[in-house]
């Protein structure tokens, strides 16, 4: 009993290893750069940029073809010197606002980034007005229940 | 009033929810739609047309349609009939966009379902595709006389939005002046 017990353990170790190293390796291929900056400035727009295809990873997660493809052309890009802005500004012109995993701030994306202050204010006021509505039922018993616990409690 | 609030917000939460039920994560809208289309400049598959290379400034002034597609993608083969058909049907140039694909596969692939194609652009590293932001084969866009976007369809085309959408906005596309 006890022994299958911890064969069972042991797979689920193994298993839980081999899970968490598949996520630390990512699908992201070696690049070089001449210089660090470059260098961030890519790592930077393959995790701030979505895979299209697979759509909740970002595109230094996905394993799709088409998010090699994204990460081949701005490597490309960056090498070639242009700025993390022109670079996202190329994306987002071919494959919209959907490309970008943080959303600009305009009409249409009004309710995403509005909407749950509005949802935290509504909260807020309902919960001081029940707050205040509540008859202070649980404010400490008066001095004669007291008293009356306190003998209780004597008796014995 | 104050008691019917949970009511209103379960209302309004339900019909997010509802809405959510028929909303298609895939339809992305292109940024294209009224822009004009990316300049291609590339060489046609080996194997069709005269060898030379395809620059999408000799389509100014026509309507024409562009359907990307691959030998190794299956919806390809379900909607390709529609093409060899409106091939047949109607007096548009369609060109094909040869996504990453070899172009044996390629031309094994067109001697089976058949070519409807006036040209076939090679894009064998995906590059034109990136510019025209293609992310899931097959994508069909329609262009006008000015070089404008004016549709896109991402995934196979159905039988209905063929005839419904896509003829029709041929036809009055080709009847514009341009």
């Amino acid at each position: 009993m006890s022994r299958s017990v911890i064969r069972l353990s042991w797979h689920f170790l193994v298993f839980t290893l081999v899970c968490i190293a598949a996520f630390a390796f990512g699908a992201e291929r070696l690049v070089e750069f001449e210089t660090e900056q470059q260098e961030i400035i890519y790592a930077q727009l393959l995790k701030d940029h979505r895979c299209l295809k697979c759509q909740n990873q970002n595109l230094a997660d996905s394993n799709a073809s088409i998010a090699d493809s994204l990460r081949t052309e701005i490597y490309q890009q960056v090498i070639e010197g242009k700025s993390r802005d022109e670079i996202s500004t190329y994306l987002v012109d071919r494959y919209g606002d959907f490309v970008l995993y943080r959303p600009p701030f305009k009409a249409t994306t009004y309710a995403l980034w509005i909407g749950p202050f509005v949802l935290l204010f509504i909260a807020l006021f309902v919960g001081v007005r029940l707050a205040r509505k509540a008859p202070n039922k649980e404010a400490l018993p008066d001095e004669q229940a007291l008293a009356e616990a306190r003998s209780l409690l004597n008796e014995k | 009033m104050l008691k019917f609030l949970p009511f209103v917000v379960f209302i309004v939460l339900a019909g997010f929810l509802y809405k959510g039920l028929s909303l298609d994560p895939r339809a992305i809208p292109s940024p294209f739609v009224g822009k004009t289309a990316p300049a291609i400049q590339a060489p046609v598959l080996v194997g069709t047309g005269n060898g030379e290379s395809f620059n999408s400034d000799s389509m100014l002034g026509k309507v024409w349609v562009l359907n990307v597609w691959a030998s190794w993608c299956r919806e390809c083969t379900i909607e390709h009939p529609l093409f060899v058909q409106l091939a047949n049907s109607h007096n548009v140039p369609i060109v094909g966009l040869n996504y990453k694909d070899k172009a044996t596969d390629a031309n094994q692939w067109l001697r089976r379902f058949g070519d409807p194609y006036s040209n076939i652009v090679a894009d064998p590293t995906g590059t034109v595709g990136t510019d025209w932001g293609v992310y899931a084969v097959p994508e069909t866009f329609v262009i006008d006389k000015n070089g404008l976007v004016q549709h896109k369809v991402i995934g196979a085309i159905s039988p209905e939005s063929m005839q419904e959408t896509i003829i029709p906005m041929i036809d009055s596309l080709q009847a514009e002046a341009s």
